[in-house]
């Protein structure tokens, strides 16, 4: 009994000192350095190579000392940000995905404008060094940047050329407009292929880059960048054809609805569907995953339903947002602002761009990923940033600046899905869809009015 | 007298207690009132903002014909899973107790599925599910029949219900199987010799001796059925297609957490506080006289 006791003793003893020994460089550290928490909501192995730049970060400087740490999928890390925030806890950095950008806007003293961090610490991430589509999105009605983009996407096309070189298609000759993509859908059903086409994030493909590259609203008030009080407009005539188009297609198997969200992904690289609409982003599982020849080409479009040139698409993904805290000090922002601009070099952002798949959000990195020879040896690699930047952004082609997006994309989802099972006339789907959506914006334009 | 010299300090029996009391107001109780607090307010994301706003919260729930919606599949999905779990572990505890040979590896095996976490569970039923790869889905939609619970209602709730009510099968079984152990192997065999048949055995003997186990078994199985099946139905179907498979403890994730609309969700965690009390106080007061504890 007394030896056990004193062997236990022995170990607790042992065990503390290790503890102490083994943590005393790492305070010296941190006493020395300013720490700043960033919250992410990546998934590996993105997750692992965001944390790689950040680290990257860390060793090129002495003075700051970023942790990054994963709270979960997009939806769980804002949930964390804004529970510690409630608690008076709040991280300095959290990336937020694009949808929340709304939310984030109306939080006003929760969160420090990118802008105005940049004014009080001296520093400068000039905003006309990124992509206007990226930018864009995260700027106030006045231009001015609210959070620093990073990791942003967009809809493309990817085709599997040996299922089109079955079909009697041109492989290098991938579907240019609507129907072009019904006629290619017909010949590969014809050619023996059991889901020509299918489309994953259902509402960002088919209705918010629809209504972008078509010039057309998604919402009223310049799709809610002119105010709180914006109403959906996806009853439109251009969404009720384009639905109905997709619904008519399902009828005679030339479209297979595959879930909602990113849920369709794997049935592009498993062979299994020969045309996917999906994230730019599903680049690299393809790229690993698929077996056959594939290639990648914009969003195709309506041509009778479009004045001029397909303008360009909108972005998805996220950008870092900096939160507010009572505890905190000038130098933790300075610290802040020193990252931010570590973030913004072209040489990072392109590196960020090449190993992911996400776009290049700065003009400068995408020049870079082209000067290296990116896409000579990756052809369609430029595609997605092509797309964002082909025109000069409209007022419809901004991105959306829509309180609760994630419910009201997924109050579409529903109501695609009842249009899907043939429970309602599209057009009948639609008008639930936009009398159920302005629901949610009264709601948050109730919630956030001061 | 006796209880005096044993509880002779009066603060004693308030110390011993403390811990449970302090337990349950912190787990219970506190969240509880956070939740009536909230149902009555309106608030913006980060508390920023608070308008009280009395029942506002309550009389949009309740209007809302999507909600009434899922209240409908809610009842149609709790009472699947409860008649479901119970009849299925039931007859196979029954099967189980009988004189077969490898009893003992059935009984084992079939305890398993209730040391799998509800999201694993619902993965490895897609495995057997889903249309693409699925093994069950591709094998029906080889056969012709059109399986595709992504668009089809009906095929995703009896998808869930099946799901959901595996997991409790399990759970289920342990209490039948103990219940059935206990029943007095004398009164069988009274019984055989009088001439009773198995069938006879069970609904005359075994049926009314395991009621206290079945009713105890009910009210788990139901209060399972509204909290406990999240995990599920967000693994598998997401409360789609439409709102085919969403549930009322579904929809309060949705609208506080996805939504970000504490104000609602907390009206209908309220709701629901209320539907499940008044549940089993209902199987207290009716259901519990036609017990027959031995």
């Amino acid at each position: 009994m007394l030896t056990r006791r004193t062997l236990g003793l022995s170990t607790a003893a042992f065990a503390l000192a290790a503890g102490l020994s083994g943590m005393a460089p790492t305070m010296a550290q941190a006493q020395q350095k300013t720490v700043v928490e960033f919250w992410h909501g990546l998934p590996q192995p993105l997750g692992g190579q965001l944390e790689e730049v950040v680290k990257g970060f860390n060793a090129s400087q002495d003075k700051v000392q970023v942790n990054a740490s994963f709270k979960g999928s997009y939806p769980e890390a804002m949930q964390a940000a804004i529970a510690a925030f409630r608690a008076g806890n709040a991280p300095h950095i959290v990336q937020m995905f694009e949808v929340g950008t709304a939310t984030m806007m109306a939080a006003g003293p929760a969160i420090k404008p990118v802008y105005q961090l940049m004014q009080e610490t001296g520093a400068t991430v000039d905003p006309k060094a990124y992509i206007p589509a990226v930018s864009g999105y995260y700027s106030s009605k006045d231009g001015k940047m609210m959070a620093l983009p990073f990791n942003s996407s967009t809809n493309i096309m990817f085709y599997n050329k040996d299922a089109f070189q079955k079909a009697g298609l041109d492989p290098n000759k991938p579907p240019a407009t609507w129907p072009e993509l019904i006629a290619a859908a017909k010949a590969l059903k014809a050619s023996g292929a059991s889901c020509p086409f299918t489309t994953s994030w259902p509402t960002w493909a088919q209705f918010e880059q629809l209504g972008a590259i078509h010039d057309t609203p998604f919402a009223s008030q310049a799709n809610g960048f002119g105010g709180l009080n914006a109403e959906l407009k996806v009853n439109a005539p251009l969404y009720v054809k384009h639905v109905q188009t997709l619904v008519d297609m399902q009828k005679e198997g030339t479209f297979r609805y595959g879930g909602r969200d990113n849920k369709p992904d794997g049935l592009f690289p498993s062979g299994e569907c020969a045309i996917i609409h999906a994230s730019s982003g599903l680049r690299s599982r393809i790229a690993k995953e698929a077996t056959f020849a594939w290639g990648a080409a914009p969003l195709p479009y309506w041509p009778d339903q479009i004045k001029g040139e397909p303008k360009n698409g909108i972005i998805g993904g996220a950008a870092f947002w900096v939160m507010t805290s009572p505890k905190r000090t000038p130098a933790e922002y300075k610290a802040v602002s020193e990252f931010f601009t570590y973030l913004a070099k072209p040489e990072v952002d392109a590196k960020w761009h090449m190993d992911t798949g996400y776009v290049p959000v700065t003009f400068k990195g995408f020049e870079l990923a082209k000067a290296e020879g990116f896409y000579e040896k990756n052809p369609g690699a430029d595609v997605p940033a092509a797309q964002l930047t082909r025109t000069p952004t409209t007022e419809n082609t901004m991105g959306l600046r829509l309180g609760n997006l994630p419910e009201i994309r997924n109050i579409i989802q529903e109501e695609l899905e009842k249009a899907f099972q043939g429970q309602q006339p599209v057009q009948q789907a639609l008008d639930t869809a936009v009398q159920r959506g302005n629901v949610v914006l009264r709601n948050f334009e109730r919630a956030n009015k001061n | 007298m006796q209880r005096r010299v044993i509880f002779d300090n009066k603060l004693l029996p308030y110390l011993l207690l403390a811990p449970q009391v302090a337990v349950t107001l912190v787990f219970f109780i506190w969240p509880a009132a956070q939740a009536i607090w909230q149902s009555v307010h309106i608030q913006d994301a980060f508390g920023l903002r608070s308008e009280f706003v009395w029942f506002e919260n309550f009389q949009v729930v309740l209007s809302d014909p999507n909600y009434v919606g899922t209240v409908k599949t809610t009842a149609i999905f709790s009472v699947a899973v409860t008649a479901l779990s119970l009849g299925v572990a039931l007859l196979l505890a029954v099967l189980a107790d009988s004189k077969i040979k490898g009893a003992r590896a059935y009984k084992t095996l079939l305890i398993w599925p209730y040391a799998l976490a509800p999201a694993v569970a619902a993965v490895l039923w897609m495995f057997i599910f889903n249309p693409e790869i699925g093994s069950l889905g591709r094998l029906l939609n080889r056969l012709g029949y059109d399986w595709d619970y992504r668009l089809n209602g009906d095929q995703a709730l009896t998808m869930v219900v099946l799901a959901a009510s595996w997991k409790q099968v399990s759970y289920n079984f342990i209490f039948f199987l103990a219940g059935l152990q206990a029943i007095p192997r004398s009164v069988m065999e009274a019984a055989s010799i009088d001439g009773a048949g198995p069938a006879r055995r069970f609904w005359s003997i075994t049926f009314p001796l395991l009621s206290p186990t079945t009713f105890f078994l009910l009210v788990v199985d139901m209060v399972y059925a509204f909290f406990e099946t999240f995990g599920t139905i967000h693994a598998l179907t997401q409360g789609g297609p439409g709102k085919a498979t969403e549930t009322l403890i579904f929809r309060v994730y949705q609208d506080g957490v996805v939504n970000n609309d504490l104000g609602g969700s907390s009206a209908q965690s309220v709701i629901l506080m209320v539907i499940v009390i008044a549940l089993t106080a209902v199987q207290f007061r009716f259901v519990e006289r036609k017990v027959h504890y031995a």
